[in-house]
């Protein structure tokens, strides 16, 4: 047999995972003489059938879920908000940004001012016609002085909401921001529909699927929205999305039929569970990924050469094969992942270097460096064997990180922002502007290493008022170039969104990677095939 | 039977004073836990004005004890409040959980004591066979083994090799009767294995120690076989022991088993508490223990009562 075949029918009977499978092929050189259609996920892009009922499983979602948009907290909610809720705007599977609700959006006079024109004749699922005054009113909740949404430190930019006849909105800011649009594609910010002002009924939207029962905690039940505005989206009759926070009990569920789709497919079983014959496993590269930002105002972490030390003593590539058993990709010290826009694809990809680690640290006037690395699973599962692991790579460079374990509790409140240095997670941002100004401005709440950057910051609000594309382009490079050599965290790894299905579940050639379930979009984009 | 009342009414007001107590040491376990119900919420996305907006939407910028003494003030007259997390009526919230609970309890309960009370008295009667001995190992060994172990063991030659039961226990309200039985059997059966063996060996062991008396003596010479023996003579002396042991497992039953809830995804009380310490929603907690702590309560009053009712010594004291 030759290699080539051997390794072919090793991927056949699944003994080799797709992706051990292209680093074989590649490392023998035959990668680029396969057919396609042999290395693509969905080998058969297959016509979209109607009908059936779809049973999906996700582990997030808790007992204390409310469908308060501007309380929403569980992936169940997002996930569910997706389903039965149109924004005004959506990402695709490609990344890029389209009208949903609304037909079209443009700028006024500069990105400080847009126009959104409604879909004409869209209703809400009870009959409704849907008007200027329900998606004010939606938006209007989250920036009150007493709100208390996710969403509001980007509601607040507005400084007044408009309506010109009864499907046109005009949205004022308070500075120019080019992906605005972008913002208002979040699930949280779905159009519920309002009286006098205000909005009073969460349960309806405007979604290709109709909430019929919602359980916190438990599961939601949805049907087919005859009436949606995109007649042709929207394949199954029903779904049900149920929590199943144990992944075993997760794996049993697909393995037994009692579900057609799970996710958050634990890295270290993935391709065990690919060895069913009859189940499929999908990974989708994502935005989400895993950080150990380190507070830049406190010594000795202000001095950019212990940072530089410290980012390069992990070896990423390690830390994948152990860690996540390869479902993922290294990071570069910066944010932004292939699947955003303008991810920089001319930045040279870090690697281990403990010679190099240990040039910083002479720079920095050390021979040696302690350093206590505050870690909690509670973060994401790994996140302490991930310190470990790095405490063991670290030792070459001469640098002793200690792991100190903390509880659970408080973590966001007591060790996050107050530790010189713990590790953090990221479920990423569908936009550079969003995500950099979230984690990294100097201005923000959430700015994890307190890094202050005036360059940075700089182009961060020059990017968001320029309308070229070439030319926000280079900035974001830029900004990337900048998080990665100057910024307080290092972002070692990208973590891949693990699905796995029934071979009766129809997936598109194409699938979003902004967050786990095609974007949190499977219900009205996947089908079954019987 | 006035005594018997007496002691009923002694025990049920010292049960209530229980409950207060009980109302009181969880409140002030949850204010000094770290973090509060708006931070539990917005978790990593908290900022400070968001944290302080919310707290005053969910009332918790009062002081404490004003707000315990709200709670307690509504519970006095059945108002549980509303759920921090979701505002659902804490009624409707536990509800059905609790029903849920209930039935798991009691259907594992209906398979595991009469079980229990089988093998016991049979390795009494065939003490230091090799069936006793065997009956021993076995149910010390699935009673040594984690819940989650048992359960998966269980879900994976039963449900995922065998297919004959669902490995999902998720039951939702308006499920068949005959639905609901095959759905949670497998749960069932995991609550049996782990609480069969301390029920069968105080049935073993009480009786065993019985049969050492003078008076089994006398009934093994006037003839009587040893079946009979062990359930007329000795069966009845032994109640209180087993009762007792047979209640606290009947009490962990209920209030013990988030393990097997989160494995088989069942909707019941456990799954609820843990969900609710967790993001401080401290009504529902208050609620889901009072609810545990009653059931101790009862149960051991329960249990109590019978051991009075089966021995004449207690009932009628001179």
């Amino acid at each position: 047999m030759k290699p080539t075949d051997k390794l072919l029918s090793r991927l056949n009977n699944a003994e080799v995972s797709r992706r051990d499978f292209l680093k074989k092929a590649s490392a023998l050189g035959i990668a680029g003489a396969l057919p396609g259609a042999l290395l693509s996920t969905n080998a058969v892009a297959a016509k979209p059938k109607r009908g059936g009922h779809l049973r999906i499983a996700l582990a997030g979602g808790s007992t204390g879920d409310s469908l308060d948009p501007t309380r929403l907290t569980s992936p169940h909610i997002n996930f569910l908000y997706y389903t039965t809720h149109a924004q005004l705007t959506e990402v695709l599977p490609n990344g890029e940004l389209s009208p949903y609700l609304a037909e079209s959006y443009e700028y006024g006079k500069d990105a400080s001012e847009w126009i959104f024109k409604l879909r004409k004749g869209a209703e809400f699922h009870n009959g409704k016609t849907i008007t200027a005054d329900d998606v004010i009113a939606s938006l209007d909740r989250h920036r009150g002085e007493d709100s208390a949404s996710q969403m509001k430190s980007f509601m607040q930019e507005i400084i007044s909401l408009k309506k010109d006849g009864d499907s046109t909105v005009i949205i004022k800011l308070q500075n120019p921001n080019v992906d605005f649009p972008t913002i208002l594609s979040a699930p949280t910010l779905g159009i519920l529909p309002s009286t006098n002002g205000k909005v009073e009924d969460f349960t309806v939207g405007s979604g290709a699927y109709m909430l019929e029962k919602f359980e916190p905690g438990q599961r939601s039940l949805v049907k087919r929205n005859p009436n949606f505005f995109f007649p042709d989206r929207g394949y199954v009759d029903s779904a049900e999305i149920l929590t199943i926070a144990d992944s075993t009990a997760r794996q049993n569920a697909l393995v037994t039929g009692a579900v057609d789709v799970i996710g958050d497919v634990p890295a270290a079983t993935a391709d065990l569970l690919a060895r069913n014959a009859k189940i499929k496993v999908l990974d989708v590269t994502g935005m989400m990924h895993d950080t150990f930002p380190m507070l830049t105002n406190q010594a000795p972490l202000d001095n950019n050469h212990v940072r530089m030390a410290l980012k390069l003593s992990i070896d990423r590539e390690e830390v994948l094969e152990k860690i996540l058993s390869g479902h993922g990709m290294v990071g570069n010290d910066h944010p932004i992942s292939p699947v955003n826009r303008f991810f920089n694809t001319e930045l040279e990809q870090r690697v281990y270097d403990p010679e190099k680690a240990k040039w910083h640290l002479k720079q920095a006037g050390l021979s040696k460096l302690k350093i206590k690395l505050s870690v909690s699973d509670s973060v994401y599962a790994g996140a302490v064997d991930t310190a470990v692991l790095y405490s063991e790579q670290a030792k070459k460079s001469g640098i002793e990180i200690t792991p100190n374990r903390v509880p659970a509790d408080g973590y966001w409140k007591d060790v996050w922002l107050k530790h010189p240095w713990c590790v953090s997670n990221w479920s990423g941002r569908p936009t550079e502007d969003w995500m950099f100004t979230q984690a990294y401005a100097a201005t923000s709440n959430w700015n994890e290493t307190l890094w202050k950057n005036d360059r940075f910051n700089e182009l961060l609000v020059a990017a968001r008022a320029e309308l070229e594309d070439s030319k926000r382009r280079d900035m974001y490079y830029e900004m990337q170039r900048l998080v990665r050599d100057d910024g307080g965290s290092v972002v070692h790894l990208f973590a891949n969104h693990i699905t796995a299905y029934n071979e009766n579940v129809g997936v598109p050639s194409k699938v979003a990677g902004n967050w786990e379930f095609d974007g949190f979009k499977m219900v009205e984009r996947w089908w079954l095939n019987s | 039977m006035s005594n018997i009342l007496r002691i009923l009414f002694q025990r049920l007001a010292l049960g209530l004073f229980t409950l207060f107590i009980v109302s009181l040491i969880i409140f002030m376990g949850i204010t000094l836990l770290p973090g509060d119900a708006a931070e539990a919420m917005l978790g990593q996305s908290a900022t400070p004005d968001t944290v302080a907006a919310l707290r005053v939407q969910l009332g918790l910028d009062l002081p404490p004890h004003t707000r315990y003494f709200n709670w307690l003030l509504g519970a006095l007259q059945g108002d549980f409040g509303t759920s921090v997390g979701s505002g659902q009526q804490i009624s409707s919230l536990i509800g059905t959980r609790f029903a849920n609970t209930l039935f798991l309890a009691i259907f594992a309960a209906t398979i595991a004591v009469p079980l229990a009370l089988i093998l016991g008295i049979l390795a009494a009667l065939y003490r230091s066979s090799v069936y006793d001995r065997v009956v021993n190992v076995v149910t010390l060994a699935s009673i040594s083994m984690p819940e989650f172990f048992i359960s998966y063991i269980l879900i994976l030659f039963v449900s995922v090799k065998a297919g004959w039961l669902p490995s999902l226990a998720n039951v939702q309200t308006g499920v068949p009767f005959l639905v609901r039985l095959e759905m949670t059997l497998l749960p069932a059966l995991a609550l049996t294995l782990m609480s069969v063996a301390h029920m069968m060996r105080m049935t073993r062991a009480s009786i065993i120690n019985l049969l050492a008396n003078p008076y089994i003596e006398m009934a093994t010479l006037k003839g009587i076989k040893k079946a009979r023996i062990i359930t007329h003579h000795a069966l009845p002396n032994a109640w209180a022991p087993i009762v007792n042991v047979i209640v606290l497992n009947l009490a962990y039953l209920i209030v013990g088993v988030v393990v097997v809830e989160v494995v088989f995804v069942y909707p019941g009380l456990g799954q609820l508490l843990v969900d609710s310490v967790q993001r401080r929603d401290l009504p529902v907690v208050q609620a889901a223990c009072l609810i545990f702590a009653a059931t101790y309560i009862l149960l051991n009053l329960f249990a109590d009562i019978i051991s009075i009712v089966t021995n004449p010594r207690l009932l009628n004291p001179k």
